[in-house]
């Protein structure tokens, strides 16, 4: 039995604005093993991406954990200090970040910036190893070794996006975030850099969190996941178990909407409305009102809780009721 | 025999680029070279393609955005009942012609005004071409708002774009097409910026309208799961040329040319228990196609209206 790497448990977290607080994470509990690939799925503005920021703790400034806890390797970091928070991130959990344009310096090459987040934790390391540490890295994404010394202006999409998950990478992590990494990619281009994490993490061991609104993506890249909606986890569990036997009525919504180029065509079901403004207080099950399979036994005004309806598969105690 | 809506021969648009900055030799980029397909009435084909390939820029050159450099494109004249070819309308010509062939953008949030309410934006179209009284615009406004899911209409006319959200816009982007009774429309990825939940709603308001409308789509994607739920054919684009065409479940299920099959299979499948069949890339099958059909014709027909071009594409796949 591999052991738990992280364990995030009640984790809250807001963004303070004019108009009042917007809780953009509520009561969101997971675990992920080591080894173990993990999915998060949800529309956008579901929270999925404020999960991410609240592991690294790199969110806004406006944004507050209010409660819970986040523990690495049972290490608490919630609470942690900013000096003691740079030598987690990127040690302890990196991330591979949405766009990969945005996410380089442009005016500096592309081996400098890596070799810059490897100094930072490795400081007694020579230049030389650096170097090695990068060409070893640059080679398991399957980019050739002269691209250290380009900028990223030099590099074609699918290259750049390569050489952020080799900088994800280069501290050794335990556990790496991906986040959307392949959205602005092509269907091509996409297809090879999945291959390329999945063959990563199979090699390294890593613990994966694998954030995407596609949940084809999802089925092919994670062994366990989550769907998110308006800031909670509304149903979570192993991914074969999930695609094959959907509790929540949004989790099947999200399979009854979602086209694919194999199997027989089917007519496809749109969900009406639109999510809850999060910075409403909902009481309640958030998903009532757009719910299609509402009934008499629903009981959509409990709050929101998590209740086991399989080995290790978790939904929203208004689904679950119902079924 | 069916009859076409739109008939497209050998389009070709060049791009010229400067070599470099002092270089006086220009160099020139052929983004669409040599593309033929034609639509027949109430069918839809969908145009597949990596980005860069050109698929745009046949949207554009076919809805006279922008200038074609080469070719021939003929549209269906209904006062004639014969096909046209679009070079030679001008004037009162020209402008029936638009009314006719309207455009769905990819980007809900920049192709609607935001200064504009969502009325004077779907009235333009109607005070550009003049028809109808003040009264009778309004009316087929509201008319238009409800047929594509926006009611009651009048909470929605008063209002601008920032104040709807992504998949009201896009149903505003096809009101102000509609609203002219176009027989074609081009659809450049309409729904791809738009949320998955929302996207089939849409998609499903379009299929609707093809049919109630009578309308047919050029619809423009990179996901074959998008064409394949949305189109009758379907045209596969690389490099500026269409590599092969057939009806969208015999293009699925016998893929010929190398690209299409690597296309077909870089598509993520939405259940873990499904094994991807990956197609190797190899030039066997095609190369012994062009030799029974011979390569004379750019394109060979295999059977069940399925061609595959017979252009050489090795090295760049």
């Amino acid at each position: 039995m591999s052991k738990d790497v992280l364990v995030v448990k009640d984790l809250n977290m807001h963004y303070e604005t004019l108009s009042g607080d917007v809780s953009a994470v509520k009561n969101v509990s997971f675990t992920v093993k080591e080894g173990e690939s993990f999915g998060l799925v949800g529309e956008s503005g579901c929270g999925k991406t404020s999960v991410a920021m609240s592991l690294l703790q790199l969110q806004a400034d406006n944004a507050k954990i209010s409660s819970g806890s986040i523990k690495l390797d049972g290490i608490e970091m919630v609470g942690m200090s900013e000096s003691e928070l740079r030598k987690v991130r990127w040690d302890g959990i990196s991330i591979v970040f949405q766009g990969a344009m945005n996410a380089w310096n442009p005016v500096v090459k592309v081996g400098e910036q890596i070799r810059e987040a490897i100094r930072e934790h490795y400081p007694n390391n020579t230049k030389i190893q650096n170097t090695e540490k990068i060409e070893s890295l640059f080679k398991m994404v399957g980019l050739d070794s002269t691209i250290m010394d380009r900028f990223p202006h030099e590099l074609s999409g699918g290259m750049k996006q390569r050489a952020v998950i080799a900088l994800a990478l280069s501290c050794d992590p335990k556990v790496v975030i991906a986040d959307e990494p392949t959205t602005a990619l092509d269907v091509v281009i996409q297809d090879q850099i999945l291959k390329e994490i999945k063959k990563v993490q199979e090699l390294l061991g890593l613990s994966l969190i694998y954030i995407s609104h596609d949940i084809a993506v999802i089925a092919e890249m994670t062994d366990k996941m989550a769907v998110m909606y308006a800031g909670s986890i509304v149903e979570k569990g192993p991914t074969s178990e999930i695609f094959a036997n959907p509790q929540h009525s949004y989790t099947k919504s999200l399979l009854a909407s979602t086209p694919s180029v194999v199997g027989d065509k089917v007519k496809l079901n749109s969900l009406e409305g639109e999510p809850p403004s999060l910075i409403d207080q909902i009481e309640g099950c958030s998903f009532a009102p757009r719910c299609p399979n509402r009934n008499t036994t629903c009981h959509p005004e409990l709050d929101m809780e998590l209740v086991e309806v399989g080995p290790d598969h978790f939904v929203d105690i208004c689904s679950a009721s119902r079924n | 025999m069916k009859k076409n809506v739109i008939e497209v021969k050998n389009l070709e648009k060049y791009f010229e680029v400067s070599g470099g900055f002092f270089s006086r030799k220009k160099a020139t980029v052929k983004a669409v070279d040599d593309i033929t397909f034609e639509i027949p009435f109430g069918e839809s084909l969908g145009l597949v393609g990596q980005s860069g390939c050109g698929k745009t820029t046949t949207a554009r050159a076919l809805c006279l955005l922008d200038p074609k450099t080469g070719g021939e494109v003929s549209f269906y004249n209904n006062e004639k009942s014969e096909m046209e070819s679009i070079d030679e309308l001008e004037g009162e010509e020209l402008k029936k012609f638009r009314r006719n062939i309207q455009m769905i953008f990819q980007d809900p949030y920049e192709s609607l005004n935001p200064r504009w309410t969502i009325k004077d934006i779907i009235l333009e179209p109607l005070n550009i071409h003049n028809i109808g009284d003040l009264d009778e615009r309004e009316e087929a406004v509201a008319e238009i708002l409800q047929t594509v899911g926006l009611t009651p209409p009048e909470n929605y006319m008063p209002r601008y774009p920032h104040e709807l959200s992504g998949g009201q816009r896009q149903r505003v982007s096809i009101a102000r097409t509609l609203i002219m009774k176009p027989k074609f429309v081009v659809c450049d990825e309409p729904t791809s910026m738009l949320d998955v939940s929302i996207r089939i709603s849409i998609m499903d308001l379009m299929l609707n309208l093809a049919k109630d409308l009578e309308v047919s789509y050029l619809y423009i994607t990179h996901d074959l799961a998008v064409a394949r739920y949305m189109c009758n054919r379907i045209a596969v684009m690389f490099n500026g040329k269409i590599v092969e065409i057939a009806e969208t479940e015999e293009l699925l299920n016998n893929p010929v040319h190398p690209y299409t099959k690597r296309l077909i299979s870089s598509i993520p499948v939405p259940d873990p228990t499904y094994d991807r069949k990956v197609y190797d890339i190899n030039f066997d099958e095609l190369d012994s196609l062009i030799e029974k059909h011979g390569s004379d014709s750019p394109m060979i027909d295999i059977g069940n209206q399925h061609y595959v071009a017979t252009h050489d594409v090795k090295g760049l796949i």
